[in-house]
């Protein structure tokens, strides 16, 4: 089989559409007498609702239903859990979910109240100002270590001290490890990783056709499959009659993999109860509020090392926000504890941590899913650890990697996917070499540094590794069919949220099947498509859906060979698939086209033999025993204006290894994209609460998202470790930009203003300017 | 979309991509909303309504303008450019288009179509932009996908292409 485009940087099948205004969005989408939905919103973080006054709403023109939890009926349920909790010995989890509309009481601002069905949003919003609800302020359980006191205000009245859950998790005995250790370290870290902030905000569309007995819905998801199933069941339809679009979605990052929204479960039943097509599209001031996020925990976190700098053990006790509800289960969490272990060997680890109901929105995974949390922590104990005993911090991570004929290897404790947490296959020395060749380190610490401090400038550089747990079960799986035209079709039904699967998976079939990567038409998210998926998440579309791709590509193979072997009365070693034909090898003159073939797979007259299926197509499901490991190093050269504390980043440099790599340009992009979420994250994203939580700039001019003057050109390289648990050898990148930036920063910029001498260092994230120069001059 | 008894519509006539379009619509009728749900042109995106993102960006008489802060009434006998009238469709893109496919500077898409309407603006103004000038114009236009690079890239490429003979 040839490869003519796998591993090649070949341009995208879904740009043409995307650049020209022509690819359909979800508020794309307009439907004849269609209603529109504005949600009244709760302006505190906990409230009793009184009684509330919708006269008036209801008494405006174009207002066509005003809703309350009351008016719901038996439709009103709290949210299902998504993601159970790993089976984690002694583990303890409170579950409390969402409900569509909040009855009685609000735990968070934003939390829906009153839902206003309307002919325009205009008109829709108008309504909902005339709404009049008399609240009576509860007690706020706000910030993270206040609201996990016994005495705390409870967000759920049933949960003492606000505890959703808590795990212990360990390996050795670390106590003993701490003993015998040349040295202890022992910090406490806070790390708070904001929210994704899509361009596109979320929007549900949906449509009851009465005559064809028939829900379709557009719906910004993830995860489409699962959203059939869980609206079929809550209303009483089969799987069927309910048909999920979710067409090109405006970026994802985590929150659109969480499932039935409070507004993703209303929408459909209204527009079942209205019998008329309606739409709902958050604004931007919603967003902040509705959507979830993910924000922070805070780690009391000690590491045991011995006199060169080896890792004898480390111990986590940490807290985790996790909102008002805990309806994703404990995956940000666990990640977190997980994912803390990096690159390195640590044969003593106990980790424990409890996750925190509070009154603020709902915590689930952003791209990272809490891996930045726990590499954050590992990642500074390791540069405090290395300046302690005089090294490097490239030093001391070299002494403390996995060893390349290690693997597999086990960590002995249960990770997200509720496997024992197992590195599949890596080899870290060789990637910290290339960044810290790309970078120039050893230059850089002896020459340039002296050089530039001796001019008087605040320069730092860091390097810091990490590893992704990526490419999880369950399953995906795929059609690829050849039509009539020759062109070759794929389904499956993964979702996709901007991360170039039109182009990927066409490019494992365009291989396979023998046509020009042009002519694979990809469809996803569409679930009368493809009825079977689990969804784009975890950084596991090219792994887990790309492999099914593959499988189902290689027995269209197959069958394109046998059909055309019959035809030319021929060995099938003597043909040849070239240019969306069939042709004997040496005779390329003699040859059928592949919709010839799919023609004669499908007769339309005569009998056929016993056992034959129609047409020239396969479909295949894959799923792996567990995640694919990929990792990584990051490296960078800031300076910093000892004045302003604005930091310029001089050079960037990341090199990677997502096993064997499908499109190398796609990965460029998602590392590029991964780093900037990761800048923002750092030094620019801060999610402001008071202590009545209200977030204080919920708006995109007040939380900053980075622009093209704040994200530097980057300089990456590969190397390639094929995962052993699938055929192609493929590992996820898609997160993996995004979670070192945190510790890089703060690495770099206490070393360019010399931080650590004067008694400060950076145990927070994010960073800002200001509040650099007030750890700086508290120096 | 009906009466809304908020205040009197008006009639609004205004050109679209060369053509010309007469809607009567409410006063405080966002021109985003305009376009894209009186005229049917959803190439132009809402990502922020508050006039931080740039996703609506859109060219009023040539010039690039927040399209969520811009009322429809306020076009009246102006020229309007949007993302549709770039190029001649999927099999026909323009030379920034064409810029913006080979550099990858897309992913998800949606602040597409307004960074294409800035940099459409810029580069005629600027035709041989250096990376820090390139840099400047786009700040203005939120991207969640990319970290901007390839964004950068595309548009330097346009740049050089259209100096050598191209249609933006």
């Amino acid at each position: 089989m040839s490869t003519r485009y796998f591993g090649q940087p070949v341009k995208r099948n879904e740009d043409a559409r995307l650049l020209t205004g022509s690819a359909l969005f979800v508020d794309d989408v307009e439907l004849g007498g269609m209603l529109h939905a504005a949600f009244l919103r709760s302006p505190y973080a906990h409230a009793k609702i009184v009684s509330i006054d919708l006269q008036a709403a209801k008494a405006r023109p174009g207002v066509i239903a005003v809703y309350t939890a009351e008016d719901l009926g038996d439709y009103w349920q709290p949210g299902p859990l998504l993601v159970p909790p790993p089976p984690v010995p002694g583990i303890v989890f409170n579950l409390r979910t969402q409900v569509p509309l909040a009855k009685g009481v609000v735990r968070h601002v934003g939390e829906p109240v009153v839902l206003v069905i309307a002919d325009s949003r205009y008109i829709a919003e108008d309504a909902v100002g005339d709404i009049y609800i008399d609240w009576e302020a509860l007690p706020v359980a706000a910030e993270l270590e206040a609201a996990a006191r016994p005495d705390a205000p409870r967000v759920h009245p049933d949960i003492p001290g606000n505890v959703a859950a808590h795990a212990h998790q360990k390996r050795g005995d670390y106590a003993r490890a701490a003993k015998d250790a040349h040295l202890t370290i022992k910090r406490r870290f806070t790390y708070d990783h904001g929210c994704s902030q899509p361009m596109e905000t979320r929007g549900v569309v949906a449509q009851w056709d009465n005559k064809a007995d028939k829900l379709t819905i557009w719906d910004t998801t993830q995860a489409p499959v699962a959203i059939r199933n869980g609206m079929a069941a809550m209303l009483g339809l089969s799987e069927r009659q309910v048909r999920v679009i979710a067409p090109f979605i405006g970026g994802g990052f985590g929150p659109k993999i969480m499932m039935f929204y409070p507004e993703e479960v209303l929408i459909p039943w209204v527009a079942m109860q209205l019998n008329t097509p309606v739409k709902w599209i958050e604004d931007r001031a919603e967003h902040f509020v509705a959507t979830t996020h993910e924000r922070g925990q805070i780690h009391d976190a000690e590491m045991a090392i011995d006199k060169d700098g080896r890792i004898l053990g480390v111990k986590d006790v940490f807290l985790h926000d996790t909102g008002a509800y805990d309806p994703y289960g404990l995956t940000v969490p666990i990640n977190s504890q997980c994912t803390l272990l990096g690159p390195y060997v640590v044969p003593n680890y106990d980790s424990v941590f409890t996750a925190v109901f509070t009154n603020k929105t709902l915590v689930t995974p952003y791209r990272g899913a809490g891996r930045q949390h726990g590499v954050f922590v590992m990642e500074r104990l390791l540069d405090i650890a290395a300046r302690e005993i005089g090294i490097t911090p490239a030093e001391i991570r070299r002494r403390n990697f996995i060893a390349p004929d290690a693997f597999p290897y086990n960590h002995g404790i249960i990770y997200q996917d509720f496997t024992e947490l197992t590195y599949d296959s890596g080899n870290y020395e060789p990637i910290l070499d290339q960044v810290l060749a790309t970078i120039g380190y050893e230059k850089f610490l002896a020459e340039e540094q002296p050089r530039l401090r001796a001019e008087g400038k605040c320069v730092g550089i860091a390097v810091v590794c990490y590893v992704e747990g990526t490419g999880i079960g369950p399953y995906e799986g795929a059609k690829v069919q050849v039509q009539a035209s020759g062109k070759v079709s794929v389904v499956t039904g993964i979702g996709t949220q901007g991360q170039g699967h039109f182009t990927s998976f066409a490019q494992i079939v365009a291989d396979a099947c023998g046509v020009d990567v042009t002519n694979v038409e990809v469809v996803t998210g569409d679930t009368d498509a493809f009825y079977w998926g689990a969804g784009t998440f975890a950084s596991r579309g090219a792994v887990v859906a790309g492999n099914a791709i593959g499988q189902a590509a290689g027995l269209v193979r197959q069958k394109i060979l046998a059909t055309a072997a019959e035809h030319f009365e021929c060995a099938e070693t003597d043909l040849v698939i070239e240019n969306g034909r069939v042709s004997l090898a040496g005779v390329p003159d003699h040859s059928i086209t592949l919709g010839e073939l799919a023609g004669m797979a499908n007769p339309m007259r005569g009998a056929v033999a016993p056992g034959t299926e129609p047409g020239l197509e396969a479909t295949s499901y894959f799923g792996p025993p567990m995640g694919a490991t990929a990792s990584g190093a990051h490296a960078m050269i800031v300076e910093v204006d000892p004045e302003t504390m604005m930091v310029e980043i001089k050079r960037y440099a990341v090199a990677h290894d997502c096993g064997v790599v499908i499109n190398p340009l796609i990965v460029e992009g998602q590392v590029q994209g991964g780093v900037a979420q990761g800048i923002g994250n750092a030094f620019f994203e801060d999610l402001v609460y008071n202590e009545e939580g209200q977030l204080l700039n919920a708006s995109l001019a007040d939380y900053l998202l980075p622009t093209s003057m704040d994200v530097p050109r980057m300089e990456l390289t590969h190397t390639v470790t094929p995962s052993p648990l699938n055929p192609m050898g493929i590992k996820g990148v898609g997160e993996a930009g995004a979670i070192p930036v945190g510790p890089l920063f703060a690495q770099a910029l206490e070393d360019a203003l010399q931080l650590p001498q004067r008694g400060v260092e950076l145990l927070d994230i994010p960073l800002s300017p200001s509040k650099l120069w007030e750890l700086a001059r508290g120096a | 979309m009906s009466s809304t008894g908020f205040a009197d519509e008006v009639k609004v006539s205004l050109t679209v991509n060369g053509r010309r379009y007469t809607r009567t619509v409410e006063p405080r009728m966002l021109l985003a909303d305009f376009l894209r749900h009186e005229l049917g042109l959803t190439g132009t995106h809402v990502g922020c309504e508050h006039g931080v993102c740039g996703a609506c960006t859109v060219q009023f008489d040539g010039q690039p303008v927040r399209s969520c802060l811009t009322f429809a009434v306020q076009a009246q006998g102006h020229e309007i450019s949007t993302v549709e009238g770039l190029g001649e469709g999927p099999a026909k893109l323009s030379v920034l288009q064409e810029a913006f496919r080979e550099c990858h500077g897309l992913q998800c898409g949606y602040c597409t179509p307004g960074i294409l309407m800035t940099m459409q603006a810029f580069l005629a103004q600027h035709p041989d932009p250096s990376e820090a000038q390139v840099r400047e114009a786009l700040s203005g236009n939120l991207c969640r996908c990319t970290g901007y690079q390839h964004i950068v890239d595309a548009v330097l490429l346009a740049a050089k292409n259209l100096r050598a003979g191209g249609q933006a």
